[in-house]
C-alpha cells in the first residue's frame, strides 16, 4: 500500500512532463492500477499453495511439510525473504522454486524431470496458444506453492545471505550476467534496466543497480498479472526477460536463472516484500 | 551498511589461506561460462548459437560500467565497415511502411513465426509521431527529426547507417544493429529512413 501511494506521488511529479492528451493517458492507468489493489486473485493460488504443501503426493506418497526452505525443515515463514541462499545438502545456491524441486525429489519421490515440469501456470509465455509445458488454463502446483510460500514472507525484509563463498560466487556470475550482450538484438539486462525512468512503451522500467528501483520490482513478485490472468514468479519473470531478449529458453531453475536472482535480490536488500502483488 | 562492514571484517579474520571474501575474476568467468553453456536450450529459432557474442557484444558486456575512449573508438570503427548500403542507391522507401514497421515489436523471438519479417520495434524506445502516444523513452525523442535536418543525401546515409548499425556511430548503443545482425531488410530500413525524413511524414508534420 505504502508502495502504491509512493508510485502515485512519482507518477504525479513526473505529469508536467508529458502533453495533456498523454496526462490523461496516465491518469487512467494509474487509476486502474489503484482499482486492481482493492481485490487480488493471488489469494486463490496462495490458497491452493498452502494445500498441497500438506497434501501427500508422488511416488512416496508424501507430503512437502519436512521440507528445508533453509530456515529448518517445515520452516516457511519468513523463508522467502532469506533466499536465494546456499544449501549444505545439495551443495548448490538454490532460490525458491529450485529448492521445491529438490524437495519434491527427496520428500515425495517425483524424478527431477517430473519435478521441473510445468513450472508456470496457463501457458507460460504470453499470447501463445501452443507451449510444450503447458495448456491454456492449466494450474501448476509450483506455481501456487511459490504464492503461497511467498505470501508468508509479507512485510519481512529483503535479506538474503552473502556469507557463503558460493552465494558470493553466485551474485557475481550473476552481475555479469546482468551484463551480458548477445543475440540478434544485442540485448542484455542492462539495455532496459540499467537507467532511471525509462519505460518500454508506457511501460516503466526498473533500474536494477539503483536500491530503491530494485526494492520496488524484487519486493512485488510474485504478482497476479492481470494481462495475462495468471500469477507469475520470479523464475517466470527472469525466464521472459530473456524470451523478450531474443536469447535461447532459459531453463527452468537452471544456475544461470538463480545466479541473475541471487543478484536481483541482493540488490533489493533492505526492501520490503509486498508479495503475491498485482501488475497490469 | 555497518553491520556488513563488521560482517566481512569478522569473515576475513576467521578465513585462512584459500578462503578469499570475494570470487576471482577468473573463477566468476569460468562459472558464468560454465552457466551459459548449461542453463539455456534451443527453442524454434533462438538458438544456442545466438550466446556466442562477437567483439562488440563481448567488449560492451565486459566494459559496461565504463567505456574506455580506445574501445569505444575501435568499437566503432570497426562497426562502420560493416554498413552496406542498398545497391539501387535508393535510400527513401515509403513513409507509410515505415510507420507500420516501427509499431511492431515482433521478431526474433521464439514464440514468433521465423518467416514472418520482423518489426522495428521503434516505438518500444523512441517517440516518432504526435498520435502515437504509447511510446517508450529509452531512446531519444525522434520527432520531427527531419523537419529538423532536412534530407539532403547526406542526412539520408547516415540514417540509413544508424538504422543499419548503431555501434557504428555509438558504440555499446542500447540499440540493435538491425541491419548487420538481419533482423530488418535492406528495404524495411528504408522504409525507416523515409519514416524519419519525408516532409509528409507524421514525425515531420
Amino acid at each position: 500500500m505504502g508502495i502504491q501511494r509512493v508510485l502515485a506521488g512519482v507518477l504525479a511529479a513526473t505529469l508536467p512532463c508529458f502533453s495533456p492528451a498523454q496526462q490523461d493517458t496516465l491518469k487512467e492507468i494509474e487509476r486502474y492500477r489503484q482499482l486492481l489493489q482493492e481485490s487480488n486473485p493471488a489469494e486463490l493460488y496462495e490458497a491452493r499453495g498452502a494445500e498441497h504443501w500438506t497434501r501427500k503426493r508422488g511416488p512416496k506418497s508424501s507430503s512437502l511439510e519436512r521440507c528445508d526452505l533453509g530456515l529448518g525443515p517445515g520452516v516457511v515463514k519468513g523463508a522467502y525473504a532469506r533466499l536465494p541462499r546456499y544449501f549444505a545438502d545439495t551443495d548448490r545456491v538454490q532460490d525458491l522454486e529450485s529448492r521445491l524441486v529438490t524437495c519434491m525429489v527427496a520428500l515425495q519421490g517425483f524424478a527431477p524431470e517430473e519435478a521441473r515440469r510445468n513450472p508456470f501456470s496457463g501457458t507460460g509465455a504470453p499470447m501463445i496458444t501452443t507451449d510444450p509445458f503447458s495448456g491454456v488454463g492449466q494450474r501448476s502446483v509450483m506455481t501456487d506453492l511459490v504464492a503461497w510460500i511467498a505470501s508468508e514472507s509479507r512485510g519481512m525484509t529483503i535479506a538474503p545471505p552473502m556469507s557463503h563463498p558460493k552465494e558470493r560466487l553466485a551474485y557475481q556470475a550473476g552481475e555479469r550476467l546482468f551484463y551480458f550482450r548477445a543475440g540478434p538484438y544485442d540485448f542484455g539486462c542492462i539495455t532496459c534496466h540499467g537507467e532511471e525512468g525509462k519505460r518500454i512503451r508506457l511501460q516503466n522500467l526498473p533500474k536494477m543497480t539503483n536500491a530503491k528501483d530494485a526494492q520496488r520490482a524484487f519486493g512485488t513478485w510474485p504478482a497476479y498479472r492481470v494481462s495475462e490472468g495468471e500469477l507469475r514468479s520470479m523464475q517466470w519473470r527472469m525466464w521472459e526477460c530473456i524470451r523478450q531478449m531474443r536469447f535461447p529458453e532459459l531453463e527452468f531453475a537452471s544456475d544461470a536463472s538463480i545466479a541473475l536472482i541471487v543478484f536481483l535480490a541482493n540488490r533489493a536488500e533492505g526492501g520490503t516484500f509486498d508479495a503475491p502483488a498485482i501488475k497490469r | 551498511m555497518p553491520s556488513k562492514t563488521i560482517l566481512a571484517l569478522a569473515l576475513s579474520g576467521i578465513c585462512v589461506a584459500g578462503c578469499a571474501t570475494r570470487p576471482s575474476d577468473s573463477e566468476t568467468e569460468r562459472t558464468v561460462a560454465e552457466m551459459i553453456k548449461t542453463s539455456f536450450r534451443t527453442r524454434g529459432q533462438a538458438t544456442v548459437a545466438r550466446l556466442s557474442q562477437d567483439d562488440a557484444q563481448a567488449l560492451c558486456s565486459k566494459h559496461a560500467g565504463e567505456l574506455p575512449k580506445g574501445v569505444s573508438d575501435g568499437i566503432e570503427k570497426a562497426q562502420q565497415a560493416t554498413i552496406r548500403y542498398p545497391s539501387s542507391g535508393k535510400l527513401m522507401g515509403d513513409w507509410r511502411e515505415g510507420e507500420r514497421i516501427a509499431q511492431s515489436g515482433v521478431g526474433k523471438q521464439f514464440t514468433d513465426a521465423p518467416n514472418r519479417p520482423a518489426g522495428g520495434s521503434c516505438y518500444n524506445c523512441h517517440q516518432l509521431s504526435k498520435q502515437e502516444l504509447s511510446f517508450g523513452t529509452i531512446g531519444p525523442s525522434l520527432y520531427q527529426f527531419g523537419k529538423q535536418r532536412g534530407a539532403s543525401e547526406a542526412i539520408q546515409k547516415y540514417t540509413y547507417g544508424k538504422i543499419y548499425n548503431a555501434e557504428a556511430f555509438s558504440a555499446c548503443s542500447n540499440m540493435p544493429r538491425f541491419g548487420h545482425n538481419g533482423v530488418l531488410t535492406e528495404e524495411q530500413i528504408t522504409h525507416l529512413v523515409a519514416l524519419l525524413l519525408d516532409p509528409d511524414s507524421p514525425v515531420n508534420r
